[in-house]
């Protein structure tokens, strides 16, 4: 960890600080220091659904090499991950189970949405089983596209959560102000899931075009 | 025949000084580590035994079937990729061979060559995964399928310079393939297919006379002959039974009858988790025999034929069946004379494998459960399309 | 090429069994479809000992036009209607002989559709004929466990019949191509 200009807003002049450094003392900010620890050793939960999940265990094996970014393991269960990768179609039947499983995460945790199948429900979207995208029910971070996007991209998921990670604060953080984060589980019913979607987590996009009903009838 | 529903072991419930013994009931799935894909087993233990065991699916159905009723012939070709997801080409290949029954299409002579040369590639791909898989299921976390991704990694190149994707190829048409390979494509290939025994060697020599290997799949999940017939089990897990069965050999589709090459099967009736492991390894090496052949006899010329410019077959059936590295894997397709085909089913070898995890798993240790799952070589994405 | 098997031998014996010569396979009706099965599995003229494919297809009822020619030599387009049906199709192949395929339909209705099953002949039909059963909604009697297999157990409905319709959730989703098709008719090269 350096001293010198990366660490943010510390007004020390450099004589004091190579004074201090002598005596063996680094000054910096603790949301800077939370977040070199957590973006750095982000370990990812082994959640492969479908064919993306081939492609982030390629990106895993030596030839690309996940672990050189921090992600050494790769935990089979949830209470010891940070980051879930959902990697693969998913469906109506599977949906309540993904959403307990981040339920069982501590915080902090985030979700990468790797490919289109979770983006949005992919090629397989007009499906009676298909579930349009996992951000109906749980919140996600980096969506990152393909069908199946290359093990560099997920790299570069990677990455691009690294430095999210850096822009967190620490006050803000939900694991110290309100516990760990819990969604609804969705029932089965005998046509669609209950509820369809989580209103706290997504809505529907409204379309721009048509006036609201209230307007029309005023 | 045995009967459908194989009759479990004996098991007491002991009642002892206000002590009671019970059945564990533990739902492995869908999310375990151990378990390829979303698949869950629901299975009743006796202490470490087995005692029952049912599996569950469909956590991945994605109407595959259903979309294909709406969308013309060749709009679901790509579909067929996202089935077997490690053998893309193989499942082109099948469905290609269905279509071109329904409507009579003469496939060149180079497009034929070519098709057997990335089907055999695909099942080297499949093999080495599936080994890598297993032996990481047996408890060697990581290294050996470090190993075999490795040389995945090679052919993935190859793949992704023929058709552009490395995995989801797309690269089957009616009537041939969608592009010729690019220059030097052969060369790389046979570099590869020449590099490929040591490989193999170095894989054997470490894992085929390994003690806890040889330990904990000897005698583990045997399966019979007649049970496996009965049961419509197909590919290496039939061969591993002792019947000499191999679609390549049986229905020579494509160019198979012009290559010379041997189909290993057992003698005895066992069929155990060993024998299964072992036949995959033999496979690969008769692969590299067929590649070494094809990459010899290749010649120039088209690389399609000719095909209708909208494909509208006539009012027909068609049944094409190819031997994929899983084992038969079939297309059904009823055409009605529209673009679009009346009915479109897969006949999924990972789903009928399937039907006797129950049977073999009966009476055997939980550890070993996970170990016979492993030996079957199911993928998701064909088991519940 | 695999042999195809021929379907002489068999015709004649079973009362109603017969060959449908556009569809290429042998129709068996409902209350005798396994002895029939038992009986071609073990015969050995055929020893089909291995159940490849099973599967259903429906059809609705629907109108079929035809060129008929009558007996003053005109032809004429006659417009018939065809039945509804619901199709249970098996493709069976003998590996003991590496002959195949022999394709078997049984036929059913629509409203009640219920077959036998032949799980007990070929152990292979039993997680197909519960797909079939979940997916078309075809009872098979004589099935061991007959229950849904690839939707949830709550689930009403059977998805693959032909007037199954998905429930109304249509959401609105925007596209960029309104933005850009706009740019596009103005004149405005898109890179």
């Amino acid at each position: 960890m350096t001293t010198s200009n990366t660490s943010p807003d510390i007004d020390l002049d450099n004589t004091t600080r190579t004074e201090l450094e002598r005596a063996g003392v680094i000054v910096s900010k603790v949301d800077y220091l939370y977040n070199w620890a957590r973006g750095g050793s982000v370990w990812p939960l082994t959640f492969g659904l479908a064919c993306c999940a081939i492609e982030m265990i390629a990106s895993a094996t030596s030839r690309f090499d996940i672990s050189r970014f921090g992600s050494e393991v790769f935990r089979p269960t949830p209470r010891q991950a940070d980051l879930m990768i959902v990697s693969g179609t998913v469906t109506k039947k599977m949906a309540p189970q993904v959403v307990r499983i981040f339920n069982q995460m501590p915080e902090p945790k985030w979700v990468i949405a790797m490919g289109a199948c979770a983006i949005s429900g992919g090629p397989f979207k007009q499906g009676y089983n298909v579930l349009k995208g996992i951000d109906r029910y749980i919140p996600v971070d980096v969506y990152l596209p393909g069908c199946p996007p290359r093990p560099e991209a997920v790299l570069q998921s990677l990455n691009y959560l690294q430095e999210k990670i850096r822009t967190q604060d620490i006050k803000s953080d939900p694991a110290f102000t309100k516990g760990r984060r819990q969604y609804t589980v969705p029932e089965f019913t005998g046509k669609d899931l209950e509820p369809p979607y989580n209103p706290d987590v997504w809505q529907p996009p409204t379309n721009p075009n048509v006036k609201p009903l209230e307007e029309a009838t005023a | 025949m045995s009967s459908p529903t194989a009759t479990a072991p004996n098991y007491e419930l002991i009642q002892q000084d206000g002590l009671e013994t019970s059945l564990l009931e533990v739902s492995m799935g869908p999310h375990h580590p151990s378990t390829h894909g979303v698949f869950r087993m629901d299975v009743k233990l006796d202490g470490e035994t087995v005692v029952d065991l049912q599996p569950v699916f469909g956590y991945l159905h994605r109407n595959h079937e259903k979309l294909a009723e709406n969308m013309s012939y060749l709009a679901s070709m790509p579909f067929t990729d996202r089935l077997d997801y490690f053998n893309s080409m193989t499942n082109n290949w099948a469905y290609a061979l269905a279509a071109e029954k329904l409507v009579e299409i003469e496939v060149p002579e180079r497009a034929e060559y070519l098709r057997v040369i990335m089907a055999e590639l695909t099942r080297l791909v499949n093999h080495i995964s599936l080994v890598g898989f297993f032996i990481n299921d047996l408890g060697a976390l990581g290294t050996p399928l470090l190993y075999a991704f490795r040389e995945r990694e090679k052919i993935m190149d190859l793949f992704e310079q023929a058709s552009g994707a490395r995995m989801m190829c797309n690269y089957f048409r009616f009537g041939g393939l969608r592009n010729d390979v690019p220059e030097g494509w052969l060369d790389r290939t046979r570099e590869v297919v020449d590099r490929f025994p040591d490989f193999l060697d170095e894989y054997e020599k470490l894992l085929c006379e390994n003690e806890i290997i040889l330990s904990r799949t000897q005698g583990v999940g045997c399966l019979s002959r007649d049970l496996a017939i009965s049961a419509g089990i197909t590919g290496p897990m039939l061969r591993a039974s002792g019947v000499n069965y191999d679609i390549r050999k049986v229905d020579q589709y494509g160019i198979y009858n012009r290559f010379k090459f041997r189909v290993p099967y057992t003698d005895d009736d066992v069929g155990d988790c060993y024998d299964r492991f072992m036949i995959r390894m033999l496979e690969m090496r008769e692969s590299i025999e067929i590649l070494k052949q094809a990459l010899r006899d290749i010649p120039g010329g088209d690389i399609i034929g000719k095909a209708p410019k909208i494909f509208k077959p006539k009012p027909a059936e068609a049944y094409a069946r190819v031997e994929g590295p899983k084992g038969e894997l079939g297309f059904y397709l009823i055409a009605d004379g529209t673009p679009k085909p009346y009915r479109y089913r897969v006949r999924p070898p990972s789903l009928i494998n399937l039907t006797v995890l129950r049977d073999m798993c009966l009476s055997q240790k939980i550890a070993d459960a996970v170990v016979i799952l492993g030996s079957i070589d199911i993928v998701l994405g064909e088991v519940d399309r | 090429m695999s042999h195809t098997v021929g379907h002489e031998p068999i015709l004649g014996k079973f009362p109603g069994l017969e060959w449908d010569e556009e569809a290429g396979a042998l129709v068996a009706p409902a209350a005798q479809a396994a002895k029939i099965a038992t009986w071609l599995r073990d015969n050995d003229a055929f020893l089909l000992d291995y159940c490849s494919n099973v599967t259903g297809v429906d059809y609705l009822e629907r109108e079929i036009k035809e060129k008929v020619t009558n007996e003053a030599g005109k032809t004429e387009t006659v417009i018939r209607i065809e039945p509804s049906r619901m199709d249970i199709v098996y493709h069976l192949y003998s590996m003991q002989k590496q002959t195949g395929p022999l394709v078997l339909k049984q036929r059913t209705n629509r409203e009640q559709p219920e077959v036998e099953s032949l799980t007990p002949v070929w152990r292979s039909c039993e997680l197909q004929e519960r797909e079939v059963y979940d997916l078309f909604g075809v009872n098979f009697m004589g099935h061991p466990d007959q229950r849904r297999i690839l939707m949830w157990d709550e689930f009403e409905g059977h998805p693959m019949r032909k007037d199954y319709t998905e429930p109304f959730d249509y959401e609105w989703e925007p596209t960029p191509h309104d933005e850009v098709l706009e740019r596009h008719q103005r004149g405005k090269v898109i890179v």
